[in-house]
């Protein structure tokens, strides 16, 4: 089955210029834009983004145009905040989007300005993506130049700012929350909620929140109708996804695709499936925040709610990480263990406190120091982080990283138990406290 | 004075652009980081100065964010990364190889970073926050010495491009 | 504090209902306010949810998660320190699944926790070792390495990290953000590294450091001056007020083996919401000083003997009687009186003025306003600043004098919204707060401010930030509160004073006072001013009162501490009481104090210590001091409440009333006062503004009363306990939670916990005084105020000023001088800073504080030393540039260790000009 291109389209197309405004303009580019402005907002809200199905390609899948009607009426001002702090281990897309096709992001983030009735939106770019924000940045003055941007944006009266802010090196910046503390110059902590973004968000101001994927495909439904793009997909999947993939595969690449199509056809088919003649031993489906899969569920389809209803898993960013049959289950956990750990922001005592711990108790599992009881020890104390232990997790933490933290104890747990308990047992000889050392991020 | 005349006009304007001069803190300190090569107390001081904070709250800031260093570093970042995807790939390795062989380097300082979404790339690194990828230990040291004997340019120690000036 | 940004007021939504709705908490139904905390009204019913981030005086941040409860139809478990109530709102606190959450929290703040709790200061008032002991397991889980810092670290010169400890809860950078404006200290790092941070050399330095170490839940932050000084079950404890200002906050006075060793902050609402400062909170060191005087002294050949009580008071008696036989009344005056109770001043009072006969009798050391004004005011009370039109300071630096009040009056600008209008001569601890910033060359102050008020009634003056402050007012209702004190000290009050007349004659204007000297109010309340009987009436109002109570009132109104300072220079004078008051120390002219002294016959000193003042006395009397008596205290607002006695006095001393009472005897006048509580009732009889606040109602006011009754009877909160369920010291302390009759202390450092299983636990604090609540008591607390307003029309009028202005206007400057300005600063080489260990260090010394153009143009760098000279003397000082000095006007801080502004300054001068010129520089 082949891809499904419409928000990489160009940039497959032409991955020689398809970020350069002449290519963007030449192929279609900020037409949209300009049927959108003669749209009102309430038709761009109603009829196009809430009837296409969107939902967010961040994370959580929230519905993009049920987000934005959540601000309150006659309240002004407000304010857009473009999510591109993508740091989700093993996904990559936004970070191609960015680089690659970054008047796309623009002119999406134009129409649904207009369409949310914002004069200024903020795009948080990740730091570490230098060239992204490079592109980013001459696109964006570029379209103030040829009147995208700026005052009577196409002469429709309608005015926008966009600012460019770069983050600095932080996984938690992308959580919703902690992105607008880290925009109003904070430590990058996620905030209590209730007050919801969409009614105090950004210097407590009604706020919008959009991942640059979903902002990127608005032009698209813009331009082809909602009704076209609910008519894309599963279920309530509507539309298309790009899918990270990588780890033991052929072709680890981005790969948009309906949402719908099944694992096996986005790792086996597009990407080529585990190399050398190996066997799979499990896959990640959502990034390193979702619980694990196994080559048993390949055939299941790309459905967020079938997914997470009925895999007890995620779509979540739509990163897949395919590992082979030499892969140790311990050593990828420690590792993800190990990147929460050092991403958690500190403010929640479960998450602060927890995600050392299982760091450091995996540590000692996957170096041949584990006990018989770590396993069940972690699940023990890790059920008060994630009370119930089970997708859709519930938590005792403000953001989504405190039951992170327990997504890869829970798969070790659900598919490789036996295979600990039999590890574990063996290594009981050594029965040494041992302190995790800091290690390089640390 | 912690930031050069021209910087300095350059920080006053990035703060204009905020409705909240607070939020310009992370440009600024990136500003500070493309100027020196790192942040600097003076800098962090200075900074504190340009927006109302005390340096204490600027530093509170500053230490929260991985991308800053606060004591200097080589003229080249190479980050290695061993996220999962790294991990199965050779990162790991990599990165023990590559800090074995700059350990006294003060041109390089090489570290481990989280995942920085090129997982297509595994296993990856950033020169200066310039990707490069799928290295092997060899590979690596070629471009990190092309970086060293400026074959190629290296970006600043925060990214920006020195031909394009300081951050905007 | 990064997650509720104090600029941006991010509010949690609450539902609409009815003010009052009904919640169900552990199948109890109970009334709340709407909107409520979940956890504050939950306590307020009964049921304490743990917690240790929460603090009711700072917004929630919801960081420890320990207060997790469930709410019937929310998803989850839910913090409940920021759940706002809704009606219906159905709480669970105590099921299984809360309590196993709970214990999790425990659970993962205890895996990195040095469990150092027999060495730690807060063993045995710790909430993690509280809840631990009674429900955690007998032994970790945890294997792993517990993370190691260095450890403690000095943030301060008084606080102590210990980031081991630290569980990260953010209360002491909330507050330092938050409350004190300090954010010194913040978090660094990220995840289980992050830690409590100063930036390195800019250290903790505020005054509101003590704050946090008495709000940390655990021993992370300890106070220098507490390490290791006591257990906390060893200690008794009592309710008083600090006396160090005249805010006086109320506190909690706590001592082991009779030895003072830690005040914490009571929760007064009114008055100072929990909080002290670093000098009132450690400053009870100079109880215990090694130097207090403790025997009563007798001049002998020139030397100052030991001797017995009798022979001294003999010899005090006599002394004052031959100045009585040869120079009649007037040639005595009494000084002073401004640090002791009420019950003292009302006993000197009566001594020197129905007595002796004499009308020169001062609390004030020239260094406030004129009685007549402060006993005149239209007053406002503190909690007035919260609600009003607007706040005006026309006052010295509240965050150096009266810190507790410019906290209150930072919270109502920063976070109350109330426009804040600061004139004065130079910027000052509330300038970055202001509104609207207004600066008057000193001697002018009323120039600038007949402008203002001219903008506050709608004219345009030109002067931008004079037309701003008038459009502050636009749109707001309440009163405008003018806080009103002696704004310098090298300036005679008289521009001020006019400058006040003119606000004053605004309708709508009420006004704090500002003087700062511990009980001054109370002092000046009770007669310790020329020209004023007991009670806020004047000599001839209350003349036929006195006459009947005591016998005899002067004739004449008496001088001031100036003019008596002046009569005896010029000879006049020829008898001396000095109360407790070193006015070579105090008085603004260094000079004319000095001189006074030295020219006065006979000197009779009550007091503590020998100081440069006391040691001229013929007789010295050593008196008890705060914490050795009890008593009452009036505040800026008039609020008299009660302080403790908490240790028994060492040697031989006594206190300022009965001393009063026995040389009276010595008159042949029995004042037949033998206990405080008679002296209360017999002020409540006596003196108008009291009436009827005697012994019984000011035992049975929680928050004290403000005088007159009859005007704050909406005040009075009678027999009204805290709810019984406060946690160690910790947490707020509510006022009138600790027993307090005299001679009786509880415990309060130890919360109990009530071991009947996991999770929300019910703490009952030990000594608590179980009473009535306040609703009950409404109806009489209007009865006595009823009452008292028909007393005081029956009886004589109060004063009330007359808004007559002040005297001639200020020279102009020579343009080769700069006019100073002098103010205190918190820590200087007054009695509380110099004689307590903790604090004597942190006096910086005189500075003159200069505009960068006037340093320049004297051509010197910052920290070099230059010659000031005024008409009255010179003195050799360091210079510095500050930028919120002026141009052509220069700072010196009053009374810091050496020479200083006191030098410079001309008590009967009404400005101080100095010249300032290069030091030679020797080789």
């Amino acid at each position: 089955m082949p891809e499904t291109r419409i928000v990489t389209k160009r940039l497959r197309d032409h991955p020689e210029d398809s970020w350069t405004i002449e290519r963007y303009l030449a192929t279609g580019g900020y037409e949209a834009l300009r049927k959108a402005l003669g749209m009102t907002p309430e038709a761009i809200q109603d009829e196009q983004v809430k009837a296409s199905g969107l939902r967010g390609r961040g994370g959580a899948g929230f519905g993009t145009g049920q987000k934005w009607s959540f601000l309150p009426k006659d309240v002004y001002p407000r304010y857009l905040a473009v999510n591109a702090d993508e740091g989700e281990p093993s996904t990559f897309k936004d970070h191609m989007l960015v680089e690659r096709d970054p008047h796309q992001l623009i002119e999406g983030v134009v129409i649904s300005a207009f369409a949310v009735e914002c004069h200024q939106a903020f795009v948080y770019i990740r730091g570490e993506f230098a060239l992204g924000y490079e592109r980013l940045r001459r696109a964006i003055d570029e379209a103030y130049e040829r009147g995208y941007l700026g005052r009577d944006i196409l002469g429709s009266g309608f005015d926008l700012d966009v600012i460019l802010h770069r983050g600095a090196g932080c996984y938690i910046a992308g959580d919703e929350t902690g992105l607008l503390s880290s925009l109003e110059g904070e430590r990058a902590m996620p905030r209590i909620k209730p007050p919801f973004p969409a009614v105090q968000g950004l210097f407590a101001k009604p706020t919008v929140v959009n991942n640059v994927e979903t902002l990127s495909t608005v032009p698209a439904i813009i331009e082809r109708g909602g009704d076209w793009y609910a008519g894309l997909g599963v279920g309530r999947s509507t539309g298309t996804r790009i899918f990270s993939v990588s780890g033991h595969v052929e072709r680890p690449a981005n790969y948009e695709v309906e949402l719908g199509t099944t694992f096996r056809e986005l790792i086996e088919g597009l990407a080529g499936g585990v190399p050398g003649g190996r066997s799979m031993k499990f896959f990640i489906p959502g990034g390193a925040s979702s619980p694990w899969l196994m080559p048993e569920h390949l055939d299941e389809p790309t459905d967020m709610d079938h997914v997470q209803n009925d895999l007890k898993s995620m779509l979540g960013s739509g990163a897949i990480m395919v590992f082979d049959e030499t892969t140790d289950p311990l050593l990828v956990a420690w590792r993800l263990a190990k990147f929460f750990a050092h991403e958690s922001c500190g403010k929640c005592t479960p998450c602060r406190e927890g995600s050392g711990w299982i760091e450091k108790i995996l540590y000692r599992m996957s170096h041949g120091l584990g006990r018989p009881d770590d396993l069940d020890l972690m699940l023990d104390f890790g059920d008060n982080v994630v009370p119930g232990l089970n997708a859709p997790f519930a938590q005792t933490t403000i953001c989504a990283l405190g039951p992170s933290i327990m997504s890869h104890v829970v798969s070790l747990d659900r598919y490789f138990r036996e295979e600990i308990a039999e590890r574990m047992g063996a290594d009981t000889r050594t029965r040494i406290p041992v302190a995790a050392p800091g290690g390089g991020g640390r | 004075m912690a930031f050069t005349p021209q910087n300095l006009t350059h920080a006053h304007e990035i703060v204009a652009r905020y409705p909240v001069a607070k939020s310009a803190i992370l440009p600024l300190l990136h500003l500070a980081q493309d100027q020196d090569g790192w942040v600097s107390p003076d800098a962090m001081q200075e900074i504190g100065r340009i927006l109302d904070l005390t340096p204490a709250q600027v530093l509170g800031v500053c230490s929260f964010y991985s991308m800053f260093k606060r004591e200097p570093v080589g003229q080249l970042v190479v980050s290695v990364c061993t996220n999962v995807s790294c991990l199965v790939n050779g990162g790991p390795e990599l990165l023990r190889a590559l800090e074995d062989r700059h350990l006294d380097d003060d041109d390089v300082s090489v570290e481990e970073v989280e995942c920085i979404a090129a997982c297509d790339l595994a296993p990856v690194m950033q020169v200066n926050y310039d990707y490069h990828g799928p290295v092997g230990v060899e590979a690596a040291t070629t471009i990190i010495d092309e970086y060293k004997s400026r074959v190629r340019t290296p970006r600043t120690i925060s990214g920006t491009r020195v031909d394009a000036g300081a951050t905007r | 504090m990064s997650q509720w940004p104090s600029a941006w007021e991010y509010v949690l939504p609450v539902r609409p209902g009815p003010d009052q709705v009904t919640i169900t908490v552990d199948g109890r139904e109970v009334q709340v306010p709407n909107g409520e905390l979940l956890i504050k009204a939950a306590q307020e019913h009964g049921t304490y949810i743990p917690r240790f981030c929460w603090h009711d005086r700072m917004k929630p941040v919801g960081m420890c998660r320990m207060c997790l409860v469930e709410v019937e139809g929310l998803r989850g478990l839910q913090i409940a320190c920021a759940t706002p109530v809704y009606d219906g709102m159905v709480v669970h606190t105590q099921k299984d699944n809360v309590r196993k959450a709970q214990d999790g929290v425990l659970e993962f703040l205890l895996i990195n926790h040095p469990l150092d709790c027999p060495v730690c200061d807060r063993g045995g008032e710790c909430p993690l070792q509280d809840q631990t002991l009674a429900f955690g397991p007998g032994e970790s889980r945890y294997i792993e390495e517990k993370r190691h810092f260095e450890k403690p670290t000095p943030i301060s010169d008084l606080v102590l990290l210990d980031r081991e400890r630290c569980i990260q809860c953010g209360r002491c950078t909330r507050f330092a953000a938050e409350i004190a404006g300090d954010p010194l200290i913040d978090f660094g790092g990220r995840g289980d590294l992050t830690e409590v941070i100063t930036y390195p050399d800019d250290p903790f330095t505020s005054y509101f450091s003590g704050n946090t170490v008495q709000i940390c839940p655990v021993g992370a932050l300890t106070a220098k001056p507490y390490r290791f000084a006591a257990r906390p079950w060893d200690l008794t404890t009592s309710e008083t007020s600090c006396v160090t200002c005249a805010v006086q906050c109320r506190a909690a006075v706590q001592s082991s083996s009779n030895r003072l060793v830690r005040l914490l902050g009571v929760d007064s609402g009114p008055v100072n919401e929990g909080w002290l400062c670093d000098k009132g909170r450690y400053g009870y060191e100079w109880v215990h000083a090694d130097d207090r005087v403790r025997v009563p002294m007798v001049r002998e050949r020139g030397e100052l003997v030991e001797t017995s009580w009798p022979e001294a008071l003999d010899a005090a008696a006599a002394g004052l009687r031959k100045v009585l036989d040869v120079h009649g009344p007037e040639g005595v005056a009494v000084l002073g009186g401004g640090r002791g109770t009420n019950e003292d001043a009302y006993v000197w009072s009566r001594f020197a003025k129905g007595v002796l006969g004499t009308d020169h009798v001062d609390a004030q050391l020239g260094d406030g306003l004129p009685a007549d004004i402060v006993l005149g005011l239209p007053r406002a009370t503190i909690a007035d600043c919260d609600r009003a039109a607007a706040i005006v300071l026309l006052a010295p630096d509240l965050k150096e004098e009266l810190p507790v009040l410019f906290l209150r009056v930072r919270k109502a600008a920063e976070e109350l919204g109330v426009p804040l209008i600061d004139v004065a001569p130079c910027d000052n601890g509330l300038t970055r707060n202001a509104d609207a910033v207004v600066r008057y060359v000193p001697g002018e102050a009323h120039d600038v401010v007949a402008d203002l008020v001219r903008a506050f009634d709608g004219d345009r003056t030109g002067d931008d930030q004079i037309d701003r402050a008038g459009s502050l007012l636009t749109g707001r209702d309440g009163d405008v509160v003018v806080i009103l004190g002696r704004p310098s000290l090298a300036e005679a009050p008289d521009s001020v004073v006019r400058a006040a007349a003119l606000l004053g004659a605004r309708p709508g204007t009420r006004f704090l006072s500002a003087l700062r000297r511990s009980n001054v109010h109370g002092a000046l309340d009770l007669g310790l001013a020329p020209g004023f009987l007991p009670g806020r009436v004047t000599l001839d109002a209350g003349r036929e009162r006195f006459t009947d109570a005591w016998g005899a009132v002067p004739e004449r109104r008496g001088l001031d501490t100036s003019g008596i300072l002046q009569a005896a220079v010029d000879g006049q004078l020829h008898g001396l009481v000095l109360l407790d008051a070193d006015p070579i120390a105090d008085f603004p002219d260094r000079r004319l104090a000095r001189d006074a002294i030295a020219n006065v016959d006979f000197v009779i000193a009550c007091d503590a210590f020998l100081t440069e003042s006391t040691r001229a006395a013929n007789v010295f009397l050593p008196v008890t001091v705060w914490a050795e008596k009890p008593g009452t205290a009036s505040n800026i607002e008039g609020r008299v409440q009660r302080v403790s006695q908490q240790i028994s006095p060492e040697g031989t001393v006594m206190s300022d009333w009965r001393v009063a009472a026995e040389l009276a005897a010595r008159f042949d006048a029995d004042f037949d006062l033998e206990t405080v509580p008679e002296v209360q009732d017999e002020i409540a009889r006596l003196a108008p503004a009291f009436t009827g606040v005697d012994a019984a109602l000011l035992r049975r006011a929680r928050d004290g009363v403000v005088v007159p009754l009859g005007e704050h009877d909406d005040e009075l909160v009678l027999d009204a306990a805290g709810p019984p369920i406060t946690d160690a010291s910790w947490e707020p302390i509510l006022p009138g939670t600790i027993a307090s009759e005299e001679g009786v202390t509880s415990h309060v450092g130890t919360g109990v916990v009530e071991a009947t299983g996991t999770g929300s636990t019910t703490t009952v604090k030990p000594g608590l005084t179980e009473v009535e609540g306040p609703q009950g008591s409404r109806a009489e607390a209007d009865a006595l105020g009823s009452a008292a307003r028909d007393a005081v029309a029956a009886g004589p009028p109060l004063h009330e000023w007359d808004r007559t202005t002040g005297r001639s206007p200020a020279p102009a400057r020579d343009a080769y001088a700069l006019r100073l300005v002098s103010g205190r600063k918190l820590y200087d080489a007054g009695r509380v800073s110099a004689a307590s260990p903790s604090l004597a260090p942190l006096a910086a010394g005189a500075t003159l504080l200069v505009h960068p153009s006037d340093r320049d143009q004297i051509g010197i760098a910052d920290g070099e030393e230059v010659q000031a000279t005024s008409g009255r003397g010179s003195v050799v000082l360091p210079v510095r540039a500050a930028p919120g000095i002026p141009r052509g006007v220069a700072f010196l801080s009053f009374n810091q260790p050496g020479p200083g502004a006191s030098d410079l300054i001309d008590a009967g001068a009404a400005v101080t000009d100095v010249r300032l010129e290069m030091v030679e520089k020797r080789s």
